[in-house]
């Protein structure tokens, strides 16, 4: 585990970001899979497939040495530019239940609600806990809402809601306590996809505001 | 030849090594719960590692071979039976066209892995055949297997075809020799002493919790899965709540939620998580767990990573061996 910090904060995911697409550039044989999250990089490695024997140390003590060198010159500026991605959601009635509520807690009406969470540019920190979920950070504080006292057993799928100081989308039907707002008609994650999953991390997110009938027709294409 | 489900057993999945390489986009490695005997089983038969296996629990399948098979078991001992005739465990064997593999109770461990030669052929997800039954998707049709269902075995490779025409040419019951020595495979038992790296925030327990860590039996509770084990039976407590970002978490990982009873995770596990870690299950104990039942015990032993990795690397050169061992006895077309 490559630990770089111990908060929620873009340099230190940006740094996130550079180490792991250093470490996919190099392709060391023995990594087996990378998991990079908000302030840490997981390094997954095969200990029979480490360059070296054992009169330089065990797998554990080779591999760290390889990655200290590799990445005492690991650059954070020449990371591509990130891709924008807009995601169209329904806000209220059926499809964002708790919209409602969310505006009474705030003293606002429903259309301010949905203006902010709309106006809010979102950073994919890492995607992880269940198969395409972001966590996405930039939530305004007027909106930050408590999760709800008795969560659902069954959210479904392209559910946007607000959990504390986070917001987001349910990839998968998955039992949740967020606040929901709205749904998105698209697939967040989808097994068939060669990118399974709509959102990377180091992704910018807007949420589009749409309307009932563009839902529909969006779902039925 | 077609695999025919008669009976789907309690929880009967196709699995393989899994699918590394996607977690950062949350996908869950899942695969073998026992790689080991996974491994082996495929080994015995002649496939590669990877190939898809029939992942048995508790209650095992009842499957018919329409035409004769080489097939191997291996992990648990789930009482099977062949056509009524108890089933060599860690051999490969012939089975007789029409023949049923059935299963009884768990005698030892719970989980047993059905390998056939050329290997289980369903179609890959994200480059793995293995079943992922939360998102559903992967193995047959992203569930678990249930009467009615038809399988086909993939293309054999040469070692596969070789051992296939070596044991027909012994006769229609014919059980090949060779397997793993019994001192390279796990001690399956239902009251293990697993070994356990100290994880990442390990410090964060207090002094009575670390001393109950190794000292305490914990009870694998029956609110168990692919998942995770939850166990139960001692609580740990932090010397002070402590809030943590989400990190990745791997298959062995212990962590503690707020509760205070440990979770271990297992092959499907999520990709990150926000409790602490307070172990790391080492590789080679992982069939271990995985073949513990609800209601079984286990004990903690912590190891040293270097420990841990000489363990893993001593196990490697078994299966090395005994792998060309196979391919050394089949090239010149003997059983």
């Amino acid at each position: 585990m490559i630990t770089l910090g111990d908060a929620i904060d873009e340099v230190i995911n940006r740094r996130v970001r550079a180490i792991s697409a250093l470490l996919d550039a190099r392709a060391l044989p023995c990594i087996v899979d990378l998991v990079p999250a908000f302030a840490s990089v997981a390094v997954q490695y095969d200990p029979a497939l480490v360059d070296g024997d054992e009169a330089d140390g065990s797998p554990y003590e080779r591999l760290v040495n390889t990655l200290e060198s590799l990445l005492a010159d690991v650059q954070d500026n020449d990371l591509a530019v990130p891709r924008v991605v807009e995601i169209p959601v329904c806000y209220g009635g059926d499809l964002g239940p708790d919209l409602d509520d969310v505006a009474r807690q705030h003293e606002m009406d429903v259309d301010e609600v949905v203006r902010i969470h709309t106006a809010g540019d979102y950073l994919v920190y890492m995607v992880g806990f269940m198969p395409g979920f972001a966590y996405l950070g930039g939530l305004a504080p007027e909106l930050v809402t408590p999760r709800r006292s008795s969560p659902r057993t069954a959210v479904p799928a392209g559910a946007v809601g607000i959990g504390g100081q986070q917001t987001g989308v349910y990839p998968l039907v998955s039992p949740g306590g967020w606040n929901l707002i709205g749904r998105t008609p698209v697939r967040i994650f989808d097994a068939s996809r060669e990118n399974a999953s709509l959102l990377e991390t180091g992704d910018r997110v807007r949420f589009v505001s749409i309307s009932r009938r563009d839902f529909e027709s969006w779902s039925s294409t | 030849m077609t695999l025919r489900i008669i009976t789907g057993g309690l929880q009967t999945t196709v699995q393989d090594l899994g699918r590394p390489g996607r977690q950062r986009s949350g996908i869950p490695v899942c695969g073998a719960m026992d790689p080991f005997a996974h491994r082996v089983a495929n080994m015995l038969v002649g496939n590669d590692d990877d190939a898809a296996t029939l992942e048995a629990s508790l209650l095992g399948p009842g499957i018919t071979f329409d035409e004769p098979a080489v097939i191997a078991l291996a992990g648990g001992d789930l009482s099977a039976t062949i056509s009524g005739n108890d089933v060599a465990p860690w051999h490969a064997l012939t089975v007789p066209q029409g023949a049923m593999l059935r299963f009884g109770e768990a005698r030892v461990g719970c989980r047993a892995y059905i390998a056939v030669a050329g290997g289980i052929d369903v179609a890959p997800v994200f480059g793995s055949r293995s079943t992922y039954l939360r998102a559903q998707f992967g193995g047959l049709e992203g569930r678990a297997l249930r009467s009615g269902d038809v399988l086909n075995p993939g293309i054999p490779s040469p070692t596969a075809e070789r051992i296939t025409a070596a044991l027909r040419a012994s006769g229609t019951t014919a059980v090949g020799r060779w397997t793993v020595a019994n001192s390279a495979r796990p001690a399956y038992n239902d009251d293990p002493i697993v070994r356990v790296i100290p994880g990442a925030h390990h410090e964060l327990l207090d002094d009575t919790s670390r001393e109950r860590l190794v000292s305490s039996t914990f009870r694998v509770s029956s609110n168990s899965d692919r998942m995770g084990y939850r166990l139960s039976g001692v609580e740990l407590s932090l010397r002070q709540p402590t809030e943590l970002l989400s990190e990745a978490v791997a298959f062995g990982t212990i962590q503690l939620p707020p509760g205070g009873e440990p979770i271990v995770l297992m092959a499907d596990h999520q990709t990150t998580g926000g409790y602490p870690r307070i172990g790391e299950v080492a590789t080679v104990d992982l069939p271990l767990i995985a073949q513990l039942k609800p209601g079984d015990r286990l004990r903690f032993r912590l190891v040293s990573v270097e420990k841990a990795q000489q363990a893993y690397l001593a196990q490697e050169r078994d299966l090395s061996m005994a792998r060309a061992a196979i391919r050394l006895r089949y090239s010149r077309g003997t059983t």
